[in-house]
């Protein structure tokens, strides 16, 4: 697409500056985000935030930073990791723990990854179901966690768009949507019994233009792999696929030198990367407002049958 | 992505685009209606026509449904849950998100029918305007009254009348008027009873064809006036009432050391300054806003509904639930309230239940007083009633265990909101909107015999939250004091007998009477068996516990867990469940 490149730096207002100008999207949306991170921090034992390292994740800590500034955040993070991330994603999820001050912590399901657990021996939904999923599920009800908070938002897939911003599950961490508590005004049903909890998704109303044009407002750092870079891959027709792990290649498939990014972050296997030019913030806002698919079009899991989210999370995916 | 092609005509340019981003604001809307009226149609051509959905969204629904080869049906782009592909029903709240030049839009997307009154109302509640459709085939129907109805209580602003399927009544002019008038005539009744002047406009659209919808119709060169989208575009965004006096919730202390004590909370109206005079409700004590402290720096100005946290000039015991209002406005203490409810669980009100009440940043203990009256939303009438059942709206008499500072719904979205969660099963019942507030408890005024009559078994309950029951206790001394000091402290009003007293060794028949009595007057009697035994027996209403008194809080746990289980306690909280 035509693009016409140009350094472009976006000042946010002054500090003290006069706000009476009407508040744009963005501002509305941080002032919800923050008014839900600060009702969950209020009223549940033990809430956690779910820290993906994606760009959503990114944004909701930021939020986190913002809501109880300038007292430090008052829950830990939680990262499942599957084993199957990229090594920079893991490198930049422990340096941004630092750097914020938060406790990080990190479950994985480590008897189904010594047991070679990888979406080619099983199918991708099984794999995302042991390594995703129980693996969750266990790691909530190790710490005993009540209140868990996602990244998810609505306009990801259809299934979403009908959650709420408290989604209930039961004592097995299961979703049913067609008994979710009403959810009026901005108040939210924090009651729950022992054994039940609650996931709270502060970016619902948020779409992806939101994220990244806030990422960019905000200067917010983000893993390396959003921008496009000259990385191997193994292309397959329209599909790149990262050689991260081997039994990824075909027999005899040769990795190829391609400028490419990932448009959103998941493990390895399952995430295909686009070609891309776009290697600033501004360039990724100006690729996304071309695209024709949507962003999960290149996650392989949420392709798997007609409503495969909406069974996942069922099942107590998030 | 509505921009898109308009961009790629010119020469793109980020920096610009990404100025325009920043200028846009938000404006939320609901939509109710069934896929017989067209409503998904609708959604679904807005979403397209402003090219708002993905090609693989597109490619993925294509020739599916009920669309023609090549064709798309627009409801599939909606339906997002299996059960509603398969009976091709909106059953739930759907949120939904597009963007024009000028301003994104968040769509709560809601289902039409009567058994979902809830979900309308759910979805109203947050919106600046709502789409209400008329199907320009069949005139106005009961379901276009309930919408509108729903939308004027819960004080939306503008309604949207889209005379839909122009198309099957060859747009004429007559009988799109013919509908505007009789449509008319039906929102001054709402605005009548619902208090709340509807802000109307209609608009003639063929969802199917798209006229009227996002581009202006060649086919009725009669009609004007805007498009749907041209009419959202220019609506005021109603942003959390600016001009309304200041309103802060508190919802959380920030301490971080000793040096600093600030109140995080989101403006829910007005504006606050530093030198502001702010009353702190209820406690009613008075203070000056000192800081407006936020991540970004301090602001010399916050206005509603951005998310801040206030220092003020002195030390003052606030915490979680109080209410920060301007000095010169303060909000109303109620004990008692009237308001108008839509009601939202399987179970129906029950006035002898204890509620659990949520207003902005705190939960009290509510009692129902009276159900005052219920409103038939086929005639806008008001008719008796005892209960409220799902899906019903009418007005209520509620009294709260301690005050709450709040504005009449009329004044203040935000403040004058609330809703009820069921204490037992802790599922949201009710969504209410007051009405009207006293401080002091209402008795349920215009019944005479409850305001004047004895005091009920069923008011006790309300008031105390339990009925009255002998528990019968035998075990080690410290244990059983233990267990009476766990009962006062979760508010249990007990009375205690100990069976070594002379008195009841002398009468034997004085027990039963004085327990009789007891139990009667709602209190719970501790009937107490003081031994050296390592067990714990606990029995009330033929039910029996035995627990070693090693395990104290065991034990504790395990008579308030049976005290719950044989109905005494009314609510799983007493039992600590």
């Amino acid at each position: 697409m035509p693009v016409a490149e140009r350094e472009f730096q976006i000042q946010p207002p002054p500090a003290g500056a006069l706000r009476s100008h009407r508040l744009s999207h963005l501002e509305l949306l941080e002032a919800e985000s923050i008014h839900i991170l600060r009702e969950v921090a209020s009223e549940f034992e033990r809430p956690v935030m779910l820290y993906s390292i994606g760009k959503d994740s990114s944004v909701m800590l930021r939020l986190a930073q913002k809501a109880f500034y300038p007292a430090p955040i008052p829950f830990p993070l939680l990262h499942i990791d599957t084993g199957f991330k990229f090594a920079e994603m893991l490198a930049f999820r422990d340096e941004t723990a630092r750097q914020v001050g938060a406790e990080l912590l990190v479950w994985r399901n480590e008897p189904a990854i010594a047991a070679g657990t990888n979406p080619i021996v099983l199918d991708t939904k099984r794999c995302c179901g042991l390594l995703k999923t129980q693996a969750l599920l266990d790691a909530l009800k190790h710490y005993n966690f009540d209140a868990a908070f996602g990244g998810a938002r609505r306009d990801e897939e259809k299934s979403r768009a009908k959650e709420r911003i408290y989604s209930f599950r039961d004592s097995a961490g299961q979703w049913d949507p067609k008994n979710q508590r009403p959810e009026l005004w901005n108040l939210y049903n924090a009651r729950i019994h022992p054994g039940e909890s609650i996931r709270v998704f502060p970016l619902s109303n948020w779409t992806e233009m939101d994220v990244w044009q806030y990422i960019h407002e905000e200067k917010i750092p983000v893993v390396d792999l959003y921008f496009a870079k000259e990385r191997p891959m193994y292309v397959r027709g329209e599909a790149l696929l990262p050689i991260e792990q081997e039994f990824v290649a075909h027999p005899g498939e040769k990795p190829q030198m391609v400028k490419c990014r990932l448009r959103s972050l998941g493990c390895s296997p399952c995430t295909g990367a686009i070609r891309s030019d776009a290697d600033t913030i501004p360039a990724i806002i100006a690729e996304l407002i071309s695209f024709r698919s949507s962003e999960r079009a290149n996650r392989a899991i949420d392709h798997d049958q007609e409503g495969s989210m909406e069974i996942k999370k069922r099942e107590g995916y998030f | 992505m509505a921009v898109a092609a308009e961009l790629e005509d010119r020469k793109f340019e980020i920096g610009e685009f990404l100025r325009q981003e920043r200028e846009k604001d938000l404006l939320r809307f609901s939509t109710a209606g069934s896929v017989d009226d067209g409503k998904s149609t609708l959604i679904g051509r807005l979403l397209y026509d402003t090219q708002s959905v993905y090609d693989d969204q597109v490619r993925s629904i294509e020739g599916k449904g009920t669309a023609a080869p090549g064709q798309i049906d627009f409801a599939l782009l909606t339906d997002g849950l299996r059960a509603e592909r398969e009976q091709g029903i909106t059953i739930d709240v759907a949120y939904r998100y597009f963007s024009t030049a000028h301003r994104k839009f968040i769509i709560a997307d809601t289902p039409g029918h009567e058994q979902y009154t809830r979900n309308m109302a759910t979805g109203a509640s947050t919106a600046d305007a709502a789409i209400v459709l008329v199907d320009a085939s069949k005139g106005v129907l009961v379901q276009s009254r309930r919408h509108a109805y729903i939308a004027s209580l819960l004080r939306v602003g503008h309604v949207l009348v889209a005379v839909n399927k122009m198309d099957l009544i060859a747009f004429d002019e007559t009988k799109f008027r013919a509908i505007e008038t009789e449509f008319s005539a039906v929102l001054d009744q709402i605005a009548t009873d619902t208090g709340t002047p509807v802000e109307r406009h209609f608009v003639p659209v063929s969802a199917l064809a798209g006229d009227n919808v996002v581009h202006r119709s060649p086919s009725m060169p009669w009609y004007t006036g805007p498009s749907l989208l041209e009419l959202l575009e220019a609506l005021p965004s109603a942003q959390g009432a600016r001009s309304a006096p200041l309103r802060f919730p508190v919802q959380r202390v920030l301490r971080p050391d000793q040096s600093f004590r600030g109140f995080a909370g989101q403006i829910a109206s007005g504006t606050a300054r530093p030198g502001d005079e702010v009353t702190v409700l209820p406690s009613n004590r008075s203070a000056k806003v000192e800081r407006i402290v936020t991540w970004d720096g301090d602001l010399d100005e916050a206005i509603a509904p951005i998310s801040v946290t206030l220092v003020l000039d002195r030390e003052l015991d606030i915490s979680r639930g109080d209410l920060i209002v301007a000095a010169p406005a303060p909000a109303t203490i109620a004990r008692s309230l009237k308001a108008a409810v839509v009601w939202m669980d399987q179970r129906p009100l029950d006035l002898s239940r204890r509620y659990l009440l949520k207003h902005t940043s705190q939960t009290v203990p509510a009692f129902p007083a009276s159900v005052d009256y219920r409103t038939d939303l086929t005639t806008l009438g008001h008719v008796p009633a005892q209960t409220l059942e799902m899906n019903d709206i009418g007005a209520v008499t509620v009294n709260l265990l301690r005050p709450i500072a709040l504005d009449r719904y009329g004044d203040n979205r935000s403040t004058g909101a609330f809703i009820l969660i069921d204490s037992e099963t802790n599922a949201t019942v009710a969504a209410g909107m007051v009405t009207a507030a006293s401080s002091d408890v209402t008795t349920g005024i215009e019944d005479e015999s409850g305001a004047w009559g004895r005091v009920t078994a069923g008011e006790r309950e309300a008031r105390w939250g339990h009925r009255g029951g002998v528990l019968e206790i035998s075990g080690p001394a410290a244990l059983i004091h233990a267990i009476e000091r766990s009962l006062f402290a979760v508010g249990v009003v007990t009375s205690r007998i100990d069976m070594d007293e002379v008195s009841f060794q002398r009468h034997p028949d004085l027990l039963g009477i004085l327990t009789g009595i007891q139990t009667r007057s709602g209190l719970l009697t501790l009937v107490v068996h003081a031994n050296e035994s390592g067990k714990l027996t606990a029995r009330a209403e033929g039910e029996q516990v035995s627990v070693d008194t090693d395990e104290s809080i065991r034990a504790v746990s395990a008579v308030h867990q049976l005290l719950h289980r044989v109905g005494i306690f009314v609510s799983s909280e007493m039992a600590g469940l």
